[in-house]
């Protein structure tokens, strides 16, 4: 187990008080959802990655579970204007599930279960910046907040995090997800505010 | 927060989209593009903890109205809609 990484250690450097642009503190755990909490036995879970050229990645979750993990305290920030900091999380890095992977796409489509879908450029799921995460606060992550297993992009706005997370596919195009097709900033770093288009 | 308290009935919708158009939408009548279902838009299920609100056909859990309002603009998505009937005032 390792942690990581450089990005969030300078982030901790910070003042804690520090927060992006609009953003208040909460010390609870707001759950937002765009639809019913799916119900995933994990004997059906899957995880699967598809690059461009239709080469194909897909753990059962003894295969997930069988790599190795990382431990990551980072801050969370919400497009809904509520930041938490200091969360811990242990999940497998995007840079273990990608490792070998040959591919030249610049984008990702993440889809969960239930239908979500959230997109983001793919030098954002690399070096250290992302894991699909299954435990939270020394728990297995419960599925209201996304289990067994959700995405964890913490330096994005959390829309990015998908909870339910199942596929993940590299394209050569961009294709706006689930929100950033209806009036949300296709990228959403907090620090810029970039919460609608054109912020 | 469970699950069941992360949505309610489609009467969360008069609110927001009154703000809209002007018009009582939870009497509205929709029909659902992939079920076929009929029904008043007050019996939809509407997810609005969420960044948007997003409201579900009851039968099949399709996304019948997607609405995202941000600072001086709004984004409103009927796509699961095959129609939605309005009530319409009667001219006097």
């Amino acid at each position: 187990m390792s942690t990581v990484s450089r990005g969030f250690r300078g982030r901790r450097e910070r003042p804690s008080v520090e927060l992006p642009p609009g953003q208040y503190l909460v010390e609870d755990f707001p759950v937002l959802s765009a639809g019913p909490t799916p119900s995933i036995e994990l004997a059906d879970w899957e995880l699967v990655i598809t690059s461009e050229t239709d080469e194909q990645r897909r753990w059962d979750w003894d295969g997930f579970r069988a790599l190795p993990t990382e431990t990551v305290t980072v801050d969370l920030h919400c497009v809904t204007h509520w930041s938490k900091l200091q969360t811990g999380w242990e999940g497998v890095s995007l840079d273990t599930l990608l490792e070998g992977l040959e591919t030249s796409a610049g984008f990702a489509l993440v889809t969960s279960y239930g239908g979500y879908t959230t997109n983001l450029p793919l030098e954002d799921l690399t070096d250290h910046k992302a894991w699909i995460a299954f435990r939270y606060d020394g728990e297995e992550l419960e599925p209201e907040h996304g289990g067994p297993a959700r995405l964890l992009v913490p330096h994005l706005y959390l829309w990015k995090s998908a909870k339910w997370v199942r596929w993940i596919q590299l394209l050569d195009t961009d294709e706006p997800g689930f929100w950033e097709s209806l009036g949300y900033h296709n990228y959403g770093d907090p620090w810029q505010e970039q919460r609608f288009w054109g912020d | 927060m469970t699950s069941s308290n992360l949505s309610g009935d489609g009467n969360a919708l008069a609110g927001p989209l009154h703000d809209l158009f002007r018009v009582e939408v939870t009497t509205a009548i929709g029909r659902c593009t992939n079920c076929g279902r009929e029904g008043p838009m007050a019996e939809a299920r509407v997810f609005d903890h969420a960044p948007g609100v997003v409201a579900r056909c009851p039968e099949c859990g399709q996304v019948l109205l997607r609405l995202v309002q941000g600072p001086g603009r709004a984004w409103l998505d009927l796509r699961g809609l095959a129609y939605l009937q309005l009530p319409v005032p009667e001219q006097a």
